[in-house]
């Protein structure tokens, strides 16, 4: 048994927004970016700030997080 | 052409019997050459092997020396020996088999379940082949065959002992052998093309002739490539070692041989192993042997793979002329006439090409559609003209306005090559305006750097488009000037455009023909010119600008001026030009400097490159011409400060010495405030340097007061306060440091600490704390210090030292591992930033898609100007 986090990490102003996209979402964002998933950059199956969501591998996370150049931007990674 | 896409490479280990295949001759004799000079048969130097003189032809394939790849020969060693590169994976296979039967030693149904591990998870296999290995060592006896296993040791490189008894490369091959193909699938190795038994050594391969060449001297005698060497060695033990086993020597002298045998095919292959004496040469010189050959900066790879070479390329010390153009380079004659530039010959210039093959010595080749050429000289001239068309190429030297490209290393960044325009000139250096220095980062102490022909249209052209020094103003890292005027060059124009300074008629009439002036302006000082009405003519006649300048900064900072009052300046530092008149104000680092000067970034971001150019092109004239005949000179005399500040400078000292008891004794009592997240002593360091520095701030400002009148009055002297104040080089501190005190020695951002046992120099009493014996020194160097400040000064000036020797090489080797990994990222037509794979590393440069070379200093729009401009439409 591990210790349990009596909070979501999620909830921290410091950690940027995670979101699991839904397949239909996840694809047209694919064919918007006109990439595979294959090219998309890489998060861990258990990373502290996804690991809530259960994901499964191949699923594609948006990670909104702030910019000290454009304020807010936008990320994506594939669950590997 | 058939393009293929590499999937991937493997790695594999020869096997014996691979060696023998690829074996065109079995190496017998250990002698290279017979006495008649030819190739022994059956010898190192066999023709079978390849050629390398050129006429013969190759006894294995027939070739000449061009096309034979040369060819690899075998070696059987008696005795066979260990491949030191691998004794550490035949330790781990060891370590847990079994010898009796081969066996991983560790229960049948676990290797099972190890099997289906993997089966599972092929990424694993790296985590269970330790894992498998930590176990089976463990175990004592077999749990396959219930036998006993020995205590293996190794004796690094080669030498293994088994229950302390020496084991032989024949009994460990015998053990190896017997490991059964699915135990060793679990240490990762895939059976079908690596078997361990394979990393003992049978059978050698013998590089071609072509891979260790023999040098012939001038006075004939040959001398053999180390290769060579080495394998001379490896088969005279050899045979050696056959002859004492055919006669039935001893085991002890067979053994000794075996031994020696061993140690020859170890330094064969690196010469360098840990616990083996290096093999030396008849000169006593270690030998360069395989894994020499490869490794390292002068190694096979990052010498001649990484670094080759290039021709149309010349390297000579550069010097400085203020007198050609940013985008000029001064090329000397002597290195003029070796490079050379194809020039294609078309309907259009065909004229003037077949005029410059008339001219002597202009044109060197010919080259002819179908690329044979042939050489240009006054004997073939006239048929050479005849023949010539359109669709020929003409090798021609450089002349005047060739575009090539320029660079000094180390290549930091794109700024680090640029393309210039030729010029060629008397002298033996490389010229260049002292202006581009900055983006190479050049000085003219010796520095040598070097130029690159392009050959091609398409070169040409790509190098003046993206690489021409006049276009590269603006640096692409931070959005403001790079390539700058720095130093005497700021200096210069601080006089030319002080209040003071004022020309007669006839020096400002030569100044305005420098800079080309076609209207002449009338006088503004009376029958004299000012030093600003001749800057203006640099100027566009639309350029607006307003701004403060560096003196008002100084000055500001050191609390002399409190509101500002724009024009009306008292020290003429606002600085405004309107319709390309300078109206008020001094030109400084403000204008000028790098990353902030505002002229030059207006000069090169509103107005065509030209315009920059040609301004740079006449302030060196200008500043050149003036700073000779003005003078601007330093002397010590200038550090001396007068009565009155000497005796405030005694006050200050006073007055801190005071403050620093009072801290000190608030500290030993304990009810010194704490600062937050400090304990009481941090704090107390902290409060000490505080409070000097403040004393030092207090006398700066004093200072700096007392010497402003040397510039700013109306008979000026051009010395340390320009540089000051037009902070072209050296600030208030340096001329602190100079005339008032040095003030708090400092070692890593702190008073010093560490040096004899509670005290920094015997010459203190042992826990004293306080401001003198914490390294405080209130003399300067005019002065000169006593002992004990001179000791405290010294730790502060180590550290500085040490600091700029370890992070120039520390930061050395930083750029190179992440240039190395971040050379292939690329930004994209769709603005993704990607690998040379196609991965995403940004779904936008830099996550706004800005480069940052055309924004005004890192902000894509630059606010107060268009409020500026705003309020002016107003």
């Amino acid at each position: 048994m591990g210790v349990f986090l009596v909070f979501s990490i999620n909830d921290h102003f410091l950690v940027p927004k995670h979101y699991l996209l839904p397949k239909e979402q996840a694809e047209k964002i694919l064919a918007e970016l006109v990439i595979t998933a294959g090219q998309l950059p890489v998060i861990s199956k258990t990373d502290p700030a996804i690991k809530e969501f259960k994901p499964l591998r191949g699923d594609i996370v948006k990670i909104v997080r702030n910019s000290q150049t454009a304020g807010k931007t936008i990320y994506y990674r594939v669950v590997g | 052409m058939l393009m293929k896409k590499i999937n991937a490479v493997e790695f594999n280990i020869l096997s014996p019997a691979q060696m023998r295949k690829m074996s065109s001759l079995e190496i017998k004799t250990p002698d290279t050459y017979d006495k008649d000079g030819y190739p022994m048969e059956g010898g190192l130097m066999d023709p079978h092997l390849g050629v390398i003189n050129p006429g013969l032809r190759c006894k294995t394939c027939g070739q000449k020396m061009k096309y034979c790849p040369g060819h690899f020969g075998s070696l059987e060693l008696v005795r066979p020996v260990i491949h030191s590169e691998f004794s550490r994976r035949l330790e781990v296979l060891m370590h847990s088999t079994c010898q009796a039967c081969g066996r991983i030693t560790i229960p049948e149904e676990k290797l099972q379940k190890a099997h289906a591990d993997i089966e599972k998870n092929p990424s694993d296999l790296d985590g269970m082949a330790k894992k498998i290995f930590t176990k089976a060592k463990k175990e004592e006896t077999c749990p396959h065959c219930k036998a006993k296993k020995g205590k293996l040791l190794l004796d690094k490189p080669t030498n293994y002992f088994l229950d302390k008894e020496r084991i032989y490369p024949t009994q460990i091959r015998e053990w190896v052998e017997k490991i059964p193909d699915d135990d060793l699938a679990l240490f990762g190795y895939n059976v079908e093309r690596i078997r361990p038994e394979w990393f003992i050594i049978t059978v050698m391969p013998v590089p071609p002739i072509t891979i260790r060449p023999s040098i012939t001297l001038e006075s004939g005698i040959k001398s053999e490539d180390d290769l060579t060497h080495k394998l001379v060695d490896i088969i005279r033990i050899n045979m050696r070692l056959k002859d004492n086993i055919d006669a039935g020597a001893p085991q002890l002298i067979i053994e000794d041989l075996w031994d020696l045998l061993q140690y020859h095919v170890t330094t064969y292959f690196d010469n360098n192993t840990a616990g083996v004496p290096p093999a030396k040469h008849r000169s006593g010189r270690a030998l360069r042997t395989i894994v020499q050959r490869l490794k390292g900066k002068k190694g096979r790879f990052r010498h001649n793979l990484t670094g080759k070479r290039v021709n149309f390329a010349a390297r000579s010390t550069v010097t400085p002329d203020p007198f050609i153009e940013i985008s000029e380079i001064g090329i000397p004659k002597s290195m003029a006439k070796d490079l050379t530039v194809p020039e294609i010959i078309t309907e259009w210039n065909k004229k003037e090409i077949k005029a410059l093959v008339k001219e002597e010595g202009k044109a060197v080749y010919m080259i002819r559609p179908d690329e044979t050429r042939k050489r240009i000289d006054d004997s073939n001239k006239e048929e050479i003209l005849e023949e010539l068309d359109v669709g020929y190429k003409i090798e021609r030297k450089i002349h005047d306005g060739d575009i090539v490209l320029f660079n000094r290393q180390p290549s930091l960044h794109r700024l680090s090559m640029l393309a210039h325009k030729v010029r060629i000139m008397d002298g033996k250096t490389l010229k260049i305006n002292p202006i581009v220095c900055k983006p190479y980062n050049a000085d003219f102490d010796g520095d040598e750097m070097n130029i690159h022909i392009p050959q091609t249209e398409e070169g040409k052209t790509e190098a003046k488009e993206l690489m021409f020094v006049r276009n590269q103003v603006i640096s692409p890292r931070y959005g403001a000037p790079v390539i700058i005027l720095d130093e005497d060059g700021v200096s210069g124009l601080y006089v030319l455009t002080l209040n003071s300074t004022e020309f007669t008629r006839e020096d400002a009439m030569r100044y305005f023909y420098e800079v080309g002036v076609k209207d002449i302006p009338k006088p503004d000082r009376g029958k004299k010119y000012s030093g600003k009405l001749i800057f203006s003519q640099m100027l566009p006649k639309d350029l607006d600008l307003e701004y403060q300048t560096t003196t008002c900064r100084i000055l500001k900072k050191s609390g002399m001026c409190k509101s500002c009052v724009k024009e009306k300046c008292q020290y003429d530092a606002y600085l405004k030009i309107e319709k390309g008149q300078l109206k008020c104000g001094v030109i400084d680092a403000a204008s000028l400097g790098e990353a902030q000067g505002k002229i030059v970034d207006a000069l090169a971001r509103n107005y065509p490159s030209e315009v920059v150019e040609k301004f740079y092109f006449y302030v060196m004239r200008i500043i050149c011409d003036l700073l000779t005949k003005k003078g601007m000179t330093v002397g010590l005399d200038e550090y001396e400060i007068s009565d009155k500040a000497i005796s405030k400078k005694k006050k200050i000292i006073e007055d801190v010495t005071e403050e620093a008891k009072k801290l000190l004794d608030r500290y030993r009592r304990g009810t010194l405030k704490h600062i937050p997240g400090r304990t009481l002593s941090e704090s107390f360091e902290i409060n000490m340097m505080r409070l000097v520095a403040k004393a030092k701030d207090q006398l700066q400002a004093e200072i700096l007061k007392e010497k402003l009148s040397t510039v700013l009055g109306d008979d000026p002297e051009y010395n340390t306060m320009v540089m000051i104040l037009s902070g072209s080089r050296g600030s208030a501190i340096n001329l602190m440091n100079i005339a008032g005190f040095w003030g708090q020695a400092s070692v890593r951002e702190g008073r010093p600490k560490r040096g004899f046992h509670s005290r920094l120099i015997p010459l203190n009493k042992k826990d004293d704390v306080g401001l003198e014996a914490g390294g405080f020194i209130t003399t300067n160097f005019m002065t000169g210090m006593d002992g004990r400040e001179f000791f405290y000064h010294s730790m502060g000036g180590r550290q500085g030292e040490v600091d700029t020797g370890v992070s120039t090489k520390v930061s050395g080797y930083l750029y190179r591992r992440l240039a190395n990994s971040l050379k292939d990222l690329m930004v994209n037509h769709d603005g993704t930033v990607r690998t040379a794979n196609k991965n995403v590393v940004q779904f936008k440069y830099g996550e706004d898609g800005i480069f940052p070379m055309n924004t005004i200093r890192g902000q894509s729009v630059d606010i107060e100007e268009e409020f500026r401009l705003f309020n002016k439409k107003r």
